[in-house]
């Protein structure tokens, strides 16, 4: 008799998410689904307001990457006043953007992912959170925690502020670099490039024991989307759109991001909010692509930095057949990569000569009617579409979340668990852990599973075809 | 001082003082460096009396007064900052924060804004009555500056400098109520407007983001509302 469960909820970008999984007769996965139940409306409340205020009411959509948000929006608005911000500015935005990546994915791999990974997914859910971790291996846990102080650390020195900082503005940032504030952060990237050498070359010594979750998690063909420099080099913050099939094909090259929609198209589907951007050249579904870590580095030709380069060779011989790694497993080992590129790009940038410059601030009122700014937030491309009126208010603005990018290829991962893991009608811990740790592999933006320790409230509910329970297991 | 103003003594929080009974409670307890906080007064402009906030309670007289608009009298015994007047002024912001839009977090006067150091020091955590979110338009007509309503306090400082100081009187109130509105000459955008000098001094004296400099991104605007006593002692001008 064919059955559904129901995982519900499951918390996803500071909210729920569900997630039902269809079972045949014979228990086996048919299909499964990532619901995404709430509701921000961020692009609704911009409507009217005048654009300067965009960097920062948009940066509330999130409090882990605020600043992907302040990147964003402070480009669209550059392209409103349609200037040109001062070379310094721009590297100024880059080095909170570096700060970002590293405390970002620090927070993911460490806080978030770890757990799973040292203490195993059957393990005791009391203990498997980064508390279980400080207990079991007090080191990796205090470099995790260092780490991301580090990129904390920088992100308040430059804006004052850890969290929603208001540096960014339009036209570059509020505030320029002193040389104490070099000083102090210079000392403190290099420190982070130290953690993070150390930690990859211990998660290289880990990687074996996760074979059959590398293989199972999301590890499929898709189309990989990210932004590149103009050699084709990793970039977080100005460049070109490029896209990759899964052999490593270029199929789009040399996008500009104010031509973003010429590849990427919007569907919405019934059975949840979060919008499914997909490839227009293959139309809606089968555009399925993938942003962030993972796909940053299978399209890019170098990181551009020694360390980073070392790695991502590494990185590239986990595919065997010598083309994009397929498998979302291995975002967490392109984070890692990640962060050591933004530690050695923080300090290449600090050493500019002209970084102490104050010119740090084109001024202009709204020359253009509308604005498009994307760069590369922790989790994948981020888009801000603005228009605004003749008086420089906003009319409509359109963003386009990293994670929402990945909302196709997130459904086809929680299915591809789900037929490995879950077969049958009896429901096992270890299921909702594989099902809940192939989400984390995306770090959907997924910052409530901070608050809950890694534990994220999970209902899963296995009903036969009449909507009778057979069985349930709720955690959190 | 004219011919026929007395002094008086009063006792303000049992402190005996001396004032001329032309002045007001707030300017006595000011000089004698006791606070009393206030949102519509600005020393400079003629008194208003809105806000509340300055609210005191004289022995004698049942219900609270205004500090900023009750004179002096002989033997006056003032309270400024009994439990009873904590809990109203807190009770006031509160009103005021939930008729408009006043998100802090996004405004571009983050950080300088009174009403939100008015909340800070009054001990106003939260708003335990429900929000109105009223949809106000932004009006940004001006070449150089921003009207929006959504952060209005309806204080009419601006109104005041912009007739009593300026001598222009672009600004009024229209509507009634909870609904009332500062408006541009006859309700006109603020950029068709004839008689605006574009001297800015409306936006200075603003205490919220409602009037702001255009281009000012969050957190941003600053205020410099210093500048009023300076001007009307340079024009003889006792405010």
């Amino acid at each position: 008799m064919p059955r559904t469960i129901e995982i519900d909820p499951v918390t996803r970008i500071e909210g729920h998410a569900r997630i039902t999984i269809k079972l045949d007769d014979q228990g086996i996965v048919e299909d499964a689904l990532f619901h995404v139940t709430q509701f921000r409306g961020f692009e609704k409340f911009c409507e009217g307001r005048p654009f300067p205020e965009m960097p920062s009411l948009t940066a509330r959509t999130c409090g882990i990457c605020p600043v992907s948000h302040l990147m964003a929006s402070s480009k669209a608005c550059d392209n409103i006043m349609a200037v040109q911000i001062p070379p310094v500015a721009a590297k100024l935005r880059r080095i909170m953007n570096y700060a970002q990546i590293t405390q970002s994915h620090a927070l993911s791999f460490f806080h978030l992912s770890s757990p799973d990974m040292l203490l195993g997914w059957d393990a005791d859910p009391a203990k498997r959170n980064i508390f279980g971790v400080i207990v079991e291996f007090p080191d990796l846990a205090r470099m995790g925690i260092r780490l991301r102080q580090i990129g904390q650390s920088i992100i308040a020195l430059l804006g004052n502020k850890r969290v929603h900082p208001a540096w960014m503005v339009p036209g570059g940032v509020n505030a320029p670099m002193t040389a104490k504030k070099r000083d102090t952060i210079l000392p403190m990237a290099e420190e982070g490039l130290e953690i993070a050498l150390k930690t990859y070359q211990w998660y290289k010594t880990q990687l074996g024991n996760f074979t059959e979750e590398a293989e199972h998690f999301a590890n499929f063909p898709s189309l990989f989307m990210g932004m590149v420099d103009e050699d084709g080099n990793l970039e977080h913050y100005d460049g070109t759109l490029r896209v990759v099939d899964h052999t490593g094909k270029i199929m789009h090259d040399k996008v500009p991001t104010d031509n973003y929609q010429d590849i990427i198209g919007e569907a919405v589907e019934d059975f949840t909010y979060m919008k499914f951007p997909y490839y227009k050249p293959w139309g809606y579904p089968n555009g399925m692509y993938r942003v962030g870590p993972l796909a940053r580095l299978n399209i890019c030709n170098k990181c551009g930095t020694p360390q980073a380069d070392i790695a991502l060779a590494e990185f590239r011989a986990l595919q065997k057949d010598g083309g994009p790694v397929l498998s979302s497993f291995h975002f967490h080992y392109a984070r890692l990569i990640e962060i050591i590129f933004a530690m050695e790009k923080t300090l290449v940038l600090l050493r500019n000569d002209d970084i102490l410059s104050t010119n740090v601030r084109a001024r202009a009122r709204g020359n253009s009617s509308r604005g498009i700014g994307i760069a590369e937030a922790p989790r994948g491309t981020l888009i801000h579409d603005y228009h605004v009126d003749e008086h420089c208010q906003m009319t409509k603005a359109n963003l386009i979340i990293a994670t929402g990018h990945n909302n196709l290829a997130m459904n086809a991962g929680v299915k591809q668990v789900a037929q490995h893991w879950i077969s049958g009608n009896k429901l096992e811990e270890h299921m909702l852990n594989r099902v809940e740790a192939v989400i984390r592999c995306y770090d959907p933006c997924l910052s409530c599973a901070t608050h809950a320790l890694g534990k994220m409230p999970l209902h899963i509910q296995l009903t036969d075809a009449r909507g009778n329970v057979v069985d349930e297991l709720t955690r959190g | 001082m004219s011919k026929t103003t007395r002094v008086v003594t009063l006792t303000i929080n049992d402190k005996e003082v001396s004032a001329r009974e032309d002045e007001s409670i707030l300017t006595v307890a000011r000089e004698h460096d006791i606070d009393i906080p206030t949102l519509c007064y600005l020393e400079g402009l003629s008194g208003w009396g809105s806000c509340r906030l300055c609210l005191v309670q004289v022995e004698g007289i049942p219900k609270l007064l205004p500090a900023c608009m009750t004179y002096c009298a002989e033997g006056m015994k003032v309270k400024t900052d009994t439990e009873k007047i904590q809990n109203y002024r807190k009770n006031i912001l509160e009103m005021l924060f939930s008729e408009r839009n006043h998100v802090c977090s996004v405004c571009v006067s983050n950080g300088e804004c009174e009403l939100q150091s008015l909340a800070q020091k009054c001990g106003m955590d939260h708003v335990s009555l429900p929000y109105r979110f009223p949809s106000y338009d932004v009006d940004s007509t001006h070449n150089l500056f921003r009207n929006d309503h959504n952060r209005c306090v309806l204080c009419t400082r601006c109104i005041r400098v912009c007739d009593e100081i300026e001598g222009a009187h672009v600004w009024d109130l229209a509507g009634r109520g909870i609904d009332t509105l500062v408006i541009s000459e006859l309700n006109e955008p603020w950029g068709d407007s004839d008689t605006c000098t574009n001297c800015g001094k409306c936006v200075q004296v603003c205490p919220t983001g409602a009037l702001v400099q255009k281009g000012t991104a969050v957190a941003e605007m600053h205020k410099n509302r210093t500048f009023l006593p300076y001007l009307n002692a340079m024009r003889g001008n006792n405010g």
